[in-house]
Order: C-alpha cells, then structure tokens, then sequence
C-alpha cells in the first residue's frame, strides 16, 4: 500500500528566499507525525504545500499515490485545472491555526458546506454525520450556534469536526492551539488525541511538546527549511541525538 | 451647612480638607442640584424661530399649494415617478452586476483580465455620467446600423431609445464605482476564509461567490445603498435625453402651466418618498447580512456571573 502522504525532493521558493530545501517526508496510513521546530523554519510551509494552497517550485508531493496538483505526461508534470485541485483537496484536512470558520454559518452549516454543497452527498446522511461529529468533539448544544459565539477551543473543536466532515484521507493541522487562551489548549489536544487513537493518518505542526512525546509516531524537527532529523518520540524529545534538536528541545521545555 | 470649596495644603493633599467639609451633612437629606439647561433652550429657541422663519416664506410666497396636492398623484407625473423607480431598478442591478465581475477580474491571477478591469474602471470614472448619455444617445450620428459581425442588422436609431441609452450610460458607469466598492469588501475578508475554502474542495470561483462575498456584502452594502440614493436623483440626467422620469414630466406639466415651483415641489417630495423607501429597505438588507455577527454575539457569555452577580451576593 503506498504511503498516505508522500513528499519527494520538495522545493519552494518565496522569491529569492528558500523555504523549503530538497524535502522529503513519508506518512503511512495511520501514522501520526509531528512536526517541531523554530519559527521561520518551514514546517507550515510543507503543510500548506501538501493540501496545495502553495504551490511547489520542484519535488512532487503525492496523496494516496496520486500526484497532488500535476498530472503525469512522460518526464513532465503538466498542471491539472482548478476542478482537479479542488477535487484532490478533499482528501486532504486542514486545521488552521486561526480556525477560519465560515462566520455567517451556523456550526452545522460550516459541517455541512463541503460534504453537501461540494461533494454533492444526501442532505440527511451528512447531517446526522456532522452531528456525530459534534457530538465527538463535544459540541453537540452548540449545532445552531455561530461561530463567533464560541469560545476559540470549542471553534477549533469545531473546524476539526469540519475537516472531518469531508471523510479526508490524511488530517493536517497547522499549529492548532497557537492562538489559544492557555488554559483552552487542553480541549483542542484531546479531541486530537482521541482522533489519533481512533487511527486517523495526522501531520501535526506544533509547539506542544509534551503533546508531540506522548502521541506521535514519530517527530520530525525542520529548521532553515530542511528536515534536520526525524525519529521516534523517544530518541527526538526524551533523548535527542542531535545537538540542534537537544538544544531547541531544551529550550522548550 | 456650608458647602466649601475643599484647598489643597502645602503637600497637595487635600482629602483632609474634604473631609472636613463633608463633616456633619446629613446624608439623607442631601440634594444634588439639576442646573436649568440654558443652551439647550436657546438652541430650541432658535431652531423654532428658524423654522418659523421657513414657513412664513412659504406661506407668503407666490405658492399656489393646491397644484401641489392636484398634481401629486395625477397620472403623466405618476408615469414619470415610474419611470425614475424603473430607472434606478435597472441601472443599479447592471451596476452591481458589472461591478462585481470587474472587482474579481481586478484581484485575477490573469493580468489580462486585471488589465481590462482597471481600463474599465479608468474610463468609465473618469467621464462624466451627462456626457456618456449624450454619447450612448447620440451613437447613430457615428454608426447608423448596428450588427454582429454583419448578420442581424438593426438601425441604432430604433435600438438606442431614451430608455436603453439612459439604463446603458448610468448603469455602466454605476458599475466602474461598485467595482471599487465590492473590491473594498472581498479585501476586508480574512485570506483564511479561501484558504479554508478551498481546503474543503471549492475552486476559487466557488469559494469566493458562497464564502468570501456573503461576507463582503457587511461592508459592501451600506456604500451601496449610499449609491442606489444617488442613483435615484442621478436618473434625473436620463431627462436631457428624453427620458421620461419624474423631473422631465413636471418639467412637461409646467412648460404648459407655468407653475414652476409647485411641481418642482411635487417632484421633490416623490424624490424624497423614494430616498425614504430605499432607506429602510437597506437597513432591512444590512441586518440580513449581518447574520453571525450581531453585537449579542460578539458579548462574551460569561456576563450573568460577572459583576452583577457579585453585586447580588
């Protein structure tokens, strides 16, 4: 089976300025990777390429196998339509750091918008899906409120249910509890923790260590753009090998 | 007892002082006084005096009242009333509608389509909304007929009536304006609103007609029905051409009657009916649109156990 998510030699530019060098990262299915790291060092970068709101300068990202945004023509990658894109962005959820819920839609519409309006599935499956969903995350009372009723948790809470909706391949989420209250960090990294026992494929950018030691498969620590090393919680956070990724990590924590 | 204005001692201290002067007041008995508000009644004064004023000139003047209220609801003037509403109806919806795919095609990747936007809005901006009626109404004198491409030929003459001259020259440059407006409103829409968008499967144009203008509309309409007034009394141009709105039917009524001012009064308070009409009607619009926003939501929900709860306890 080929991994769920897969980047090969990815390169990015901004201008004149790198962002990403020569990256290459493999997730397999229900695997939950965690991506730690400086700020500035193009861990959000890799994510935004991968559901493909950035594109990349050279490389190829891949997503159950098949190549994200390009289509395959001998030795040349010929770029696909926006409909393609769109339809390839299904597969993959995305978690914002800013939540970036529909504000002029109740919570259950932001749940709904995709699987019904975009993936044209029947009104009444979606509904009971999505309110399933809430229930998962917790907010099952506030199916009628609107987002800017909510706390940031429980908006968080609810744009992972969002993500969900859309039966993704592989989960994204891009440093989820940066723009939290302190003390509404732990609501929003046990819904995820719960997501990653129940075998959901996740990419995790974060600053929570301890979240990263205690559930991750495997840490990946970038810096400058690059992948500097990759490994098992253990030999990354309790143990690191290397002496960036010591340092970084004991300045975290 | 006294009340005495309270000094400062050599420190600048001079809460003992006030305390002094508050000894031996009985509180239950005090009385803060209510100052006699005397500005505001000169101003009222005033105001009435001006208003007087208005009246009597209107009284004394030369105003034969009863073609106001014979003309009001008589029916060329009612016709022309109709064709104001028709007017400004038709004109601002070719607005909107050119204006809103001239603010996409300006914030395009295709640069062709940014160009063809900002010519557009340059243009239409720039030259004044009399004169482009005047060239809409008056195209015969350089193209006679008008084809595509050959086939289907018609006298411009027959096509270019008052009406379509006047609904193309106001609508069309209403449109370079509303460009500028609804631009205004997709910018004032967080970039993350696309990016989640797109990220539950919309294209861009999907995205951007169901996620990003539902949300411009909060800060597009107001300007917009600023604009629709606007257009209501810039439909009176359409008479210079013909056009039969409610300023050139007066003007028809009094060329015959020579009662100029009545009507124009007449033709005032129809302007007016409608500004006032219009006016709530965007108030109705503006409510709908700021659905998820209101100010209930935005208050936090904690209140009931904030300060008032305390003060309770």
């Amino acid at each position: 089976m080929p991994p769920i998510l897969q980047a090969i030699h990815v390169q990015k530019y901004y201008g004149a300025f790198q962002a990403l060098k020569d990256v290459s990262l493999s997730v397999d299915r229900g695997e939950v990777v965690c991506i730690i790291g400086p700020s500035g060092s193009g861990k959000s970068t890799l994510l935004r390429c991968a559901s493909q709101l950035e594109s990349i300068d050279g490389g190829v990202i891949t997503v159950d196998g098949e190549i994200a945004g390009y289509r395959r023509s001998g030795e040349t990658l010929v770029p696909l339509g926006d409909v393609q894109i769109a339809r390839q962005r299904q597969n993959v959820g995305m978690v914002f750091q800013r939540f970036n819920l529909f504000p002029h839609r109740s919570v259950l519409e932001n749940l709904l918008e995709g699987p019904v309006r975009v993936q044209k599935r029947p009104v009444e499956e979606c509904r009971k899906e999505a309110l399933a969903l809430l229930e998962r995350v917790g907010l099952a009372a506030k199916a009628a409120a609107y987002p800017n009723e909510l706390s940031g948790g429980q908006q968080q809470r609810v744009a992972i249910a969002r993500a969900l909706a859309m039966r993704p391949k592989i989960l994204l989420f891009d440093e989820p509890t940066s723009a939290l209250d302190p003390e509404l960090v732990g609501e929003v990294l046990s819904v995820m923790k719960e997501l990653a026992k129940s075998g959901m494929t996740m990419v995790v950018v974060t600053h929570e260590i301890a979240f990263c030691r205690e559930v991750a498969d495997r840490v990946v620590f970038m810096d400058g753009g690059a992948i500097i090393a990759a490994g098992s919680p253990e030999d990354m956070i309790v143990r690191p090998q290397n002496p960036r990724v010591a340092s970084f990590i004991s300045a975290v924590l | 007892m006294p009340f005495k204005q309270s000094r400062a001692d050599a420190a600048g201290n001079n809460i003992g002082v006030a305390m002094q002067d508050l000894a031996g007041i009985d509180f239950q008995r005090l009385r803060i006084s209510r100052p006699i508000p005397y500005r505001q009644i000169a101003a009222s004064i005033l105001l009435f005096v001006f208003l007087i004023f208005i009246a009597h000139a209107f009284w004394v003047g030369a105003i034969e009242w009863h073609y106001v209220s014979d003309y009001l609801f008589s029916a060329p003037i009612l016709k022309g009333v109709r064709g104001t509403i028709v007017m400004t109806i038709c004109a601002m919806v070719i607005g909107i509608f050119l204006g809103t795919a001239v603010a996409m095609m300006r914030m395009s990747a295709n640069p062709a389509l940014r160009w063809a936007a900002t010519g557009y809005i340059w243009l239409f901006r720039g030259v004044p909304a009399l004169l482009q009626l005047l060239l809409w109404f008056n195209l015969a004198l350089i193209f006679p007929t008008l084809s595509l491409f050959g086939f289907f030929p018609v006298n411009t003459v027959d096509v270019m009536t008052p009406f379509v001259a006047a609904l193309l020259g106001l609508g069309i440059q209403q449109g370079a304006y509303t460009a500028e407006v609804v631009r205004g409103g997709i910018l004032s829409v967080d970039r993350g609103q696309m990016e989640a968008a797109q990220s539950i499967g919309m294209t861009r144009l999907r995205a951007m007609l169901t996620i990003v203008l539902p949300q411009a509309m909060r800060v597009i309409v107001p300007p917009i029905g600023n604009e629709t007034i606007g257009m209501v009394k810039l439909t009176s141009l359409a008479s210079v051409i013909q056009y039969s709105e409610v300023l050139r039917t007066v003007g028809d009524v009094y060329y015959a009657n020579s009662r100029v001012i009545e009507l124009l009064i007449v033709a005032g308070i129809w302007y007016m009916v409608i500004v006032t009409v219009l006016s709530i009607g965007q108030s109705y619009i503006e409510k709908y649109f700021s659905k998820g926003w209101g100010r209930a939501a935005e208050a936090p929900k904690a209140l009931p156990d904030g300060p008032a709860a305390m003060g309770a306890a």
